[in-house]
């Protein structure tokens, strides 16, 4: 098994609801609420939930572009939280992240040519204006964009080529970990596909590391080796992504699998469907034991007393943490 | 009716549809002709500026005041939309015709009770009055399973989630009982459980009142189950249509073809690279000559790029705009 890159043990990030004048803290929204995970060197790992589910928080969090409340996030050994402003920005060269929504990160008034110079800049890395001017071009051509294009504005490009100029900024300071946050999810259909073939790409020649973060199950089980699942600020389930399709434990999962339409229609028609009840409960104040309860159509009264642990279910590498897990 | 033909519920004939911008004269819509008949959910479905939406908004005469359709017919139960006066139009609007949106946040007004607005089809069309239009919603509510229906229907919008409130819309649409409804991307803003939530409620409410439903959506998954005919669109054009079955099996525009191969099924598991549809959707403004999609068209022949195929009969009922495909040539992966 390859060894971790990237590890994440009891990471909360919890953000302060302020209410009234004084603005007193009320409460807290537990959005990663004490998630352990490992990110293994060369794979994608896929963490898929729905919204408010906590996935981008915890992407951001690994990162430190939000500064989790508790926890510990080991990278190459050494743990994040413990590093000050010049360890960190040290590190910062090893990781980057892609956006959902190119046209929101990209700064309008900078041409492509100096969005990436700025990246590079950040980090003091190819001085000297021939040699900046010589790995924008290789940076552009990487990302399947002609160098030519490097006087121009983000809004002269489409969404899809707007994408490509967010990887080869990401790609700028010669990462070893990425994390993708929903990087497709923005883009038109029939643009999509070129974008998850890119990054697939990308990860052989560089030999990446990637956090893809989505909401579409298929996207994700395409392009994941391994897939995460997280309701409420948890992950509920863990395992191959091939293995968690086939067989998965948890009713969430299960539930999550089943609502994804299929484009076929002698599939779609036969599909047996689990509808939940109601909506995802608030992370203010989420249910006691399991989070997903409320919502369950297996939960026991035992649901309600103790939050499982992930490895209530653990057959290899797959783990789900439910008392009545599905039969695989 | 010509013929003694069945008349269709709705029937659009060459529908060119323009909007005036700054840079120009945008054509959205262009020799768009298909029908929807009573009872049957018809997808309409297509990437942004497609078209899809501006379809329909021409169908209810809802377009925003830089467009005015140009051309064509939209005739419903017989009779001509465009040749209706504003106020016979306001008649249909609602009570005949109703539509959702994609944004449930943004279509309910924020400081009026739902259930007030919910009833506000009936204070319209059906002249309810106040009361008795409320103790209606509290029956729409339940029917669109919102719980508690007769505590909620006082409450205001910013207390529902997203897919209550648009359970509340379609309470709304169904209200008087439309021969008609378009959804459009109705799921498109929701989590995929409550989709399914709301596409199971489509379904259910379909069979029930009978409303026959055009569906818009980007989602060829959710056209796959819930739609019985469908109508791809492209750069403002329907390149294809057919009986769901027969465009997904054996499709006969390459853009049907090509989107079909480029999306990832859950349900695949040779791990195979996805095959992209290469370039990017046309710019409205200055579109190709010929075939609106020749240029990323992997079949495409001399004839694509100079002259414009029409929507003609291919295959059993499907119809496509493509040179290939009416000259009797299949699609098959290039190549192989």
């Amino acid at each position: 098994m390859p060894e971790a890159l990237l590890e994440a043990r009891g990471l909360k990030t919890w953000f302060p609801v302020r209410s009234g004048v004084l603005q007193r803290t009320t409460g807290q929204v537990r959005a990663v609420d004490g998630v352990d995970l490992e990110i293994r060197r060369g794979e994608t790992l896929g963490l898929v939930g729905e919204s408010g589910c906590g996935k981008s928080t915890l992407g951001r969090s690994l990162l430190r572009l939000v500064e989790p409340t508790a926890g510990q996030i080991l990278f190459k050994g050494k743990d994040l939280l413990r590093l000050g402003p010049a360890g960190m920005r040290r590190m910062r060269r090893e990781m980057a992240m892609i956006f959902q929504d190119p046209f929101a990160s990209l700064d309008p008034r900078q041409t492509v040519g100096g969005i990436l110079a700025e990246a590079l800049e950040i980090h003091g890395l190819h001085q000297g204006a021939r040699q900046r001017q010589a790995r924008i071009a290789e940076l552009l051509d990487v990302v399947g964009l002609s160098p030519a294009l490097a006087g121009r504005y983000p809004h002269e490009f489409s969404g899809g080529q707007r994408q490509r100029i967010g990887i080869a900024r990401a790609l700028a300071v010669d990462p070893s970990f990425i994390v993708c946050d929903e990087p497709i999810s923005a883009l038109d259909v029939s643009i999509q596909a070129q974008i998850v073939n890119l990054l697939e790409r990308l990860q052989e020649q560089f030999k990446l590391t990637y956090l893809f973060i989505a909401h579409d199950l298929s996207v994700v089980k395409h392009i994941s080796d391994r897939i995460a699942v997280m309701y409420l600020g948890k992950i509920v389930e863990m395992s191959a992504a091939r293995e968690l399709y086939r067989a998965p434990r948890h009713p969430y999962t299960a539930s999550l699998l089943s609502a994804i339409p299929i484009p076929d229609p002698a599939v779609e028609r036969g599909r047996e469907r689990i509808i939940l009840k109601g909506d995802v409960a608030s992370p203010i104040d989420p249910p006691s034991g399991c989070r997903f309860r409320t919502r369950c159509f297996k939960a026991q009264p035992r649901c309600a007393e103790s939050e499982p642990p992930l490895d209530t279910v653990q057959v290899g590498e797959h783990r789900a943490a439910c008392y009545f897990p599905l039969e695989p | 009716m010509p013929g003694g033909a069945k008349a269709h519920l709705l029937e659009l004939q060459n529908v060119r549809t323009e909007l005036q911008l700054r840079d120009g004269v945008l054509t959205a819509v262009d020799c768009v002709s298909f029908h929807v008949d009573s009872g049957e959910t018809l997808g309409i479905v297509g990437e942004s500026g497609s078209g899809k939406t501006m379809t329909a908004l021409s169908i209810l005469r809802l377009l925003p005041r830089s467009g005015r359709v140009t051309n064509g017919q939209v005739r419903f139960k017989g009779r001509d939309l465009l040749a209706l006066s504003e106020g016979e139009m306001e008649e249909i609007r609602g009570a005949e015709i109703a539509m959702i949106f994609q944004d449930p946040m943004t279509s309910l007004n924020p400081v009026f009770e739902v259930g007030w607005q919910v009833g506000e089809p009936l204070r319209l069309h059906r002249a309810t009055g106040g009361r008795e239009s409320m103790s209606k919603a509290v029956e729409m509510f339940s029917r669109v399973g919102i719980p508690e229906a007769a505590r909620r229907v006082s409450q205001y919008p910013h207390m529902f989630s997203g897919g209550m409130r648009q359970r509340a819309m379609i309470a709304m649409g169904l209200s008087t009982e439309p021969s008609l409804l378009i959804a459009d991307e109705p799921t498109t803003a929701l989590d995929v459980t409550i989709q399914a939530q709301i596409l199971e409620l489509l379904r259910t409410l379909n069979r029930e009142f009978g409303t026959a439903t055009i569906l818009i959506t980007h989602n060829l998954g959710v056209v796959a189950g819930m739609c019985e005919r469908v109508v791809v669109m492209y750069a403002g054009r329907v390149v294809e249509q057919g009986p769901t079955r027969d465009v997904f099996a054996h499709p006969q525009h390459p853009y049907t073809w090509s989107l079909l191969h480029s999306i990832p099924r859950l349900d695949d598991e040779s791990g195979k690279p996805l095959r992209p549809v290469e370039g990017a959707p046309p710019d409205m403004l200055q579109l190709p000559p010929g075939c609106k999609f020749n240029p990323r068209c992997p079949f495409a022949i001399e004839q694509c790029s100079k002259e414009e195929p029409e929507l003609l009969p291919v295959k059993g009922a499907q119809l496509a705009r493509c040179w290939v495909t009416q000259a009797g040539d299949e699609l098959t992966e290039p190549g192989a």
